[in-house]
């Protein structure tokens, strides 16, 4: 088994990275992901790779559309107001089905805000946020384990369906240190195979005819009859990945569950402390808490609320963003609650004690 | 039979979608003919612009990337360090360089990335119909500037060869119009020059051409040469600013 070694969530998804074979990161330093870049500053020249800090947050996605229309696994990171401006090229590299991964280590909003953790860039990652019709693939971690783990399956995944993945943390997550088991480095071999693996579509070296090619990296259709297919073609490909891909994890549901929690991220972490000092006063709650905030488990909600279950109680670090994917899982059968916290202030477990129980203000 | 001319390997069979006279299909040609003869084409890879050249990325014959409009420097920059083996071009108008792309032009040539850049300067946006760009003269009437443009009230044309030789890093940047064929036989000269640094990986070099744009300048084709000639050679000199080569122990 690997050695575990005590790491920030910021440098464990760096790290990460490298090792699922990334070799091309471009970022522009912010608060509270600046560890992230500062350690790509210091690992791609010992592993052969490219690091460029970027004038902007930008210019680096565009230099990830850049590497990844070469097919190389390339890699960006930010947090909530840089994300905003990589809006742009986000909405680039999926109308051109680029594969890419998009770290936000989100802090409190809107505008400047502060640098604390919030999640209040639900609705960005998850419905839209750069323009036009287009799905991220969105992972939210919950521990720095499970953020290191997620670039290996966001590279898998944005190379499996030619899409970009954003990871979707927040600066709790980014900044707190916690034990961390890596996978290998990926062998050379590996690493060539991911680099051709692409030569269908990806610029790369050519040839004369008759083996010349001739390959195109972009998301400009003027005719509408084309540009019509094309984004039928996307929406078909995001239908496949709502099919394959929502995850999701099951804490403490049972037939005994009077109340289902739902909650992502760190207000995950958070609220399993609430659910286990309820279980042992003697109170059954569930939780499903949504690995894949994008494709979300509409399902998993729906599928846990038997007669037992007298209400939903949704928590997130904002005004209730998510809550609104929840009341559609749950589809009015019995009431959804929200507890939010803003200003990049977390609630504590008693907090969601008092909702869970309706004993707020108490 | 002997072949005396035709059509470059580095271009595509696709008829050009330009407006009769315009000089877009000149510097397309000569990029693609020094690209063939500088024998780089199995290497190469373009970025092309949003601008009335946005479907370039049709026209050149090799693998191309469509970037957003101004960022061609930074989806460069992301290709040629994903491909240090091959050579890598931007081709763009001066709405896309000069006004929504400062800053990615700026920043590519002050790192030296070993790229090479066609700046094509028409004084004017094109596709979007005719509106100001950063290089339209004082006094000249488009249609975001009717009344012509007050240098006082929006400043004056960028020069952005000008601009980029303040930077120390850029290898090679030189002006050239299109503006008769002496001009089109010294630009060829001097875009081949640029392409062959490139490929000997010397670093950023960048070439501008003094293009016209007779449709939205409401001039007949012949004319806006005479008239560019007149009224842009003034504030854009023809000429080289810096050719590392040259100089002594590089």
């Amino acid at each position: 088994m690997a050695e575990k070694v005590l790491m920030k969530g910021n440098e464990a998804v760096a790290e990460a990275a490298i090792r699922a074979g990334c070799r091309l990161y471009f970022a522009y330093p912010i608060t509270p992901q600046s560890e992230l870049i500062e350690y790509m500053s210091r690992m791609m020249p010992k592993v052969d790779g490219n690091f460029v800090q970027a004038e902007s947050e930008i210019a680096a996605i565009n230099m990830v559309y850049g590497a990844s229309g070469c097919g190389r696994r390339t890699m960006t990171s930010s947090s909530s107001p840089g994300i905003s401006l990589k809006m742009e090229g986000i909405s680039y590299l999926a109308g051109a089905n680029l594969p890419a991964v998009i770290v936000n280590v989100q802090r409190g909003g809107p505008g400047l805000g502060d640098i604390q953790p919030a999640q209040g860039d639900y609705f960005q990652a998850t419905k839209g946020g750069g323009h036009g019709d287009y799905r991220l693939i969105v992972l939210a971690p919950s521990t720095v384990q499970e953020f290191a783990d997620m670039a290996d399956l966001a590279f898998d995944l944005g190379d499996k369906y030619r899409n970009p993945v954003m990871i979707l943390s927040d600066g709790l997550l980014g900044q707190m240190m916690e034990p961390v088991e890596f996978k290998p480095y990926k062998t050379e071999e590996e690493l060539k195979q991911l680099d051709e693996q692409h030569f269908d579509w990806c610029m790369h070296p050519n040839e004369d005819e008759p083996n010349h090619h001739h390959h195109e990296i972009n998301s400009l259709e003027i005719d509408p009859l084309i540009l019509e297919q094309h984004v039928i073609k996307l929406g078909k490909k995001y239908d496949k990945i709502t099919k394959n891909e929502i995850r999701y994890e099951k804490y403490n549901i049972s037939d005994d569950n009077e109340v289902v929690v739902v909650a992502f991220g760190t207000a995950a972490r958070i609220a399993k402390s609430a659910i286990d000092e309820l279980q042992e006063a003697g109170t059954s709650i569930g939780m499903i808490r949504p690995i894949t905030v994008w494709p979300y488990p509409y399902d998993a909600i729906k599928n846990v609320l038997h007669d037992k279950v007298k209400k939903v109680v949704v928590c997130e670090l904002n005004l209730g963003q998510m809550v609104e994917d929840v009341k559609l899982a749950v589809n009015g059968k019995i009431p959804v609650e929200f507890l939010g916290k803003v200003g990049g202030i977390l609630f504590t477990p008693d907090e969601i004690k008092a909702k869970i129980l309706d004993k707020q203000g108490e | 039979m002997e072949i005396i001319a035709q059509r470059p390997k580095s271009l595509t069979d696709i008829q050009f979608t330009y407006c009769p006279g315009c000089t877009h299909g000149i510097s397309h040609r000569l990029i693609a003919e020094a690209i063939d003869e500088l024998e780089m084409r199995n290497q190469m890879m373009g970025v092309a612009p949003v601008g009335c050249s946005v479907f370039a990325y049709k026209f050149f014959n090799f693998d191309m990337a469509e970037a957003a409009h101004g960022r061609a420097p930074a989806v460069a920059t992301g290709m040629k360090r994903a491909r240090p083996d091959m050579h890598v071009f931007t081709y763009q108008g001066d709405g896309d360089l000069a006004a929504i792309g400062t800053a990615e032009i700026i920043h590519a040539a002050n790192r030296g990335e070993n790229i090479t850049v066609f700046f094509v300067n028409n004084a004017i946006y094109g596709m979007t119909g005719g509106q100001m760009a950063p290089t339209t003269l004082p006094g000249m009437k488009t249609s975001t500037s009717p009344y012509g443009r007050d240098e006082k009230d929006i400043g004056y044309p960028i020069q952005a060869c000008e601009l980029i030789n303040s930077l120390r890093a850029p290898y090679f940047i030189e002006r050239v119009s299109l503006l008769s064929p002496q001009d089109i036989l010294k630009a060829k000269k001097v875009v081949k020059k640029a392409l062959q640094f490139n490929k000997e990986e010397r670093g950023f070099t960048f070439v501008e051409f003094v293009s016209t744009c007779p449709t939205n300048w409401g001039i007949e084709p012949v004319k806006a040469l005479d008239w560019a000639k007149e009224n842009m050679l003034p504030f854009f000199p023809l000429g080289n600013f810096r050719d590392r080569s040259l100089e002594g122990g590089e």
